[in-house]
């Protein structure tokens, strides 16, 4: 229970399904805010309150976990260490997946619990055969079967979101408020919690030193210099302070951020479609598909708040390559083919699966291949092998 | 799962049961109208129940009624206690104080170091939870005219262990230096004396009403007539002009009805609850051999009441929970805002890992506890203990979940 109006209405809908439910809270701080401020939604000691008062009304238990340190190490250290590898994370999901479906599952269940109750709007489906299912939610404005996509089958056995069916967040609140829960109106937590300004470049740079690098065009002409290449998102315009202009004389784009060699490569907003994306950190969601080698139609979705794309997906065997640099070990991949290019692609974005409703599973973007190729006859050598984005 | 309100209570050191007499003493006195600053006849007998009150507390504690000053609980005493002495000695700044302090001495020395410019040196605890008189010692040697002064706990609150207040006292009077001594915890536990403490070296003691049966809300600090502090509320100059604010006429007298029925029978409930202690002890060891007993294993070192234990494996968070359901309630250590769990800083300062910090289970018994509530433990122990072992270290040793 973070304190927040969906977990206490999730919490007290459970009640009424007959089971025998505690209120949790998860500490993630060892020095938590005292008040709730602004966009920051979790995580101060008001929202602990908060929580606690809806388990008093509901009538259950209520106890604080202290998941501080695997908080730190699972989710705000791989931040950092994503973003220092020019990756761009998605802490709620890397929370999911190591926090609230993982220390805390596994706590709960050594402590004689059955399964972790959230609030989350998505749905669990049981086919014919007793396999469960991830689906979306009802009311898809409030979809959050992305955020779960990384739910594996053992973790959804043990998983309920009771908020699922619900056909609104409006609903919802109406429904807290007729409880008596003093959170009905309490505003949606948006940004990262462990960011309390919700200044993520400015939390970023105080842990990941700037050092000034190349700003370089998909040929490798250095055209200027930058700051620290953690600063830039791949599809960013702003902030690029590049003195000769392009060409054809159109504004630039970041198109891919290399940490290892700190450059940072632009090119033409065009560039930034991608017509295929890959990870070999992939998993599925319930039963996997009986021939993930032979290519299906899904749809891809590869952020919270993204539409789904039609797309086809195969996974892949990649041989192994000792001539490569770093050598590649034979391994296996998620290669998905969207119909139409994507933009607002970066490695370590996670793209999510679905078929129709169901959340087939997922994977980390670890590459991207450009819808556009490289067209200046001036090609440079080959990319250098610190990134694992490779523009075709 | 509903909440359980017939639960072995065995938390006695977090707060103890009001006694039947305080609580209908209070309600009487709340009763009866009257600001004991009024001139009027019921003014002043608001006075002679609130003066009535001071006399039974300050027996309660060997000192003079005069030098009871009432505080609207335990923390306010220790700040009053602490700070006040620290501006009534300015210049000087440092304040020596043991490691493992409770939060309300702890806080406040980080206070005024981060504040008023103190500079904070914390003596270290011996294994048992002891402070270290050769280490206090050389603190004041190093420079005894620069010393505001020294704050300690007289038993520690988390594992029971009491520390040697008059030796303390005896090296700071030597060198002029004022003494606080909370002693919240001991407070009900052990006799104390505080002229004869005076008379040692102490200037200052904090005690609470709802650690021996009264109320939540009450406490004071006992202030040596000769002492100075600085007042930390101002307004119509009550109580010495120490601690201004209209007195709480029936939170003393129910604070004065505990006080009485305390002392009354200390020494033999002390023995008492040393027997129950005992079988605690006794007991957690046959039902979990590797249970590791803290603080002094010396029953003259240690508060009556007071059974500490590390479970190595086990998260003490885990174990609380499952006594918890299985109605049985104990502590991790001391009991904290919004009931976020920390590693005990108690079994850090007497160089316990965090590892160990973190798998404390404090157990604390007073006037109500009998040898049902220690068979409600031990009949629970043994299955909570193998449970909580399978759930581990949650927090500090990742696994992968299958």
């Amino acid at each position: 229970m973070s304190g927040g109006v969906d977990s206490a209405v999730a919490a007290a809908r459970a009640v009424e399904a007959g089971h025998e439910v505690v209120g949790v809270h998860l500490a993630l701080s060892r020095m938590p805010g005292t008040l709730r401020t602004g966009s920051r939604g979790c995580c101060t000691v008001e929202d602990s309150m908060d929580a606690q008062r809806a388990a008093n009304i509901i009538g259950i238990p209520y106890y604080v976990w202290d998941f501080s340190e695997r908080f730190k190490l699972d989710v705000v250290d791989d931040f950092i260490a994503e973003y220092a590898a020019g990756r761009t994370p998605n802490p709620c999901m890397r929370c999911n997946e190591k926090i609230k479906f993982a220390a805390l599952l596994e706590k709960a269940i050594a402590l004689g619990f059955d399964a972790v109750c959230t609030g989350h709007y998505a749905s669990i489906v049981t086919d014919a055969d007793g396999n469960r299912e991830l689906h979306r939610a009802s009311a898809w404005a409030k979809d959050q079967s992305y955020v779960l996509g990384v739910l594996t089958k053992e973790q959804l056995a043990h998983s309920m979101f009771p908020l699922g069916a619900t056909p609104s967040k409006a609903e919802v609140r109406a429904e807290a408020a007729e409880r008596g829960f003093s959170v009905a109106n309490k505003p949606d937590s948006y940004d990262i919690c462990f960011i309390p300004d919700g200044d993520t470049r400015g939390w970023l740079g105080e842990r990941v030193p700037p050092a000034t690098g190349d700003i370089l065009d998909r040929e490798g002409n250095t055209l200027g210099q930058h700051e620290g290449a953690v600063a830039f998102t791949v599809g960013q315009r702003k902030g690029l302070s590049i003195g000769t202009p392009a060409a054809d004389g159109k504004p630039r784009f970041v198109l891919e951020v290399r940490p290892i060699t700190n450059t940072v490569v632009v090119g033409p907003k065009e560039a930034l479609a991608i017509k295929e994306i890959a990870g070999t950190k992939f998993t599925w969601a319930g039963l996997a598909p009986e021939h993930p080698e032979i290519e299906f139609a899904c749809d891809v979705q590869i952020r919270a708040h993204a539409d789904p794309e039609p797309a086809v997906a195969q996974v892949i065997s990649v041989p192994a390559d000792p001539t490569a640099t770093p050598p590649v070990e034979a391994h296996t991949e998620l290669r998905i083919l969207p119909t139409e290019p994507l933009t607002g692609v970066a490695p370590g974005q996670t793209a999510v699966v679905y078929v129709g409703t169901r959340v087939l599973g997922q994977c980390t973007i670890d590459r991207t291949v450009s819808a556009v190729p490289v067209t200046s006859d001036n090609v440079a050598g080959p990319v250098p092998a610190d990134s694992a984005t490779i523009n075709a | 799962m509903s909440a359980h309100f017939d639960h072995a209570y065995l938390d006695h050191a977090a707060t103890a049961p009001m006694l039947p007499a305080a609580i209908t003493a209070y309600a009487e006195a709340m009763a009866v109208v009257g600001n004991p600053a009024s001139i009027h006849s019921q003014g002043q007998n608001a006075k002679r129940m609130l003066e009535e009150a001071r006399e039974r507390v300050a027996a309660s504690v060997g000192s003079d009624p005069i030098e009871v000053v009432f505080t609207g609980g335990g923390t306010e005493a220790v700040n009053l206690g602490i700070k006040g002495l620290y501006w009534a000695r300015a210049p000087r700044t440092r304040i020596l104080v043991p490691g493992g302090e409770h939060h309300a001495t702890v806080d406040t020395v980080e206070w005024l170091a981060q504040q008023e410019g103190a500079t904070v040196q914390w003596i270290p605890l011996d294994a048992l939870g002891r402070i270290d008189l050769d280490a206090l010692a050389a603190a004041i040697a190093a420079n005894p005219d620069d010393v505001a002064l020294i704050t300690l706990l007289a038993a520690n609150n988390e594992v029971g262990t009491l520390q040697p207040i008059r030796r303390v006292a005896a090296l700071a009077a030597a060198a002029g230096i004022p003494v606080h001594v909370d002693a919240i915890s001991a407070y009900g536990h052990l006799p104390i004396d505080f002229a004869a403490l005076h008379a040692s070296g102490v200037s200052a003691l904090s005690v609470s009403a709802h650690k021996i049966g009264g109320p939540v809300g009450i406490g004071a600090l006992v202030l040596s007539r000769t002492a100075q502090v600085v007042p930390l509320i101002h307004g119509g100059g009550q109580q010495r002009q120490v601690r201004s604010g209209t007195q709480d006429v029936a939170a003393a007298v129910s604070f004065a009805v505990a006080a009485t029925a305390m002392t009354a029978d200390l020494e033999s409930e002390s023995r008492r609850l040393e027997v129950l202690r005992d079988a605690v002890i006794a007991g957690v060891h046959a039902a979990v051999p590797s249970a590791v007993y803290n603080g002094d294993p010396d029953p003259a070192g240690r508060l009556p009441g007071n059974a500490h234990f590390t479970f190595p494996g086990c998260e003490g968070d885990s174990l609380l929970f499952l006594l918890d359901v299985a109605g049985v309630s104990v502590s991790t250590g001391s009991a904290c805002q919004a009931g976020i769990p920390e590693p005990s800083h108690v079994l850090r300062a007497m160089g316990r890992s965090e590892a160990e910090a973190r798998s404390a289970l404090r157990i604390t018994l007073g006037r109500t506890s009998t040898q049902a509530d220690i068979d409600a433990l031990l009949a629970a122990l043994p299955a909570a203990w193998a449970q909580a072992i399978g759930a581990g270290m949650a927090d500090s040793a990742p696994r992968a979940y299958t």
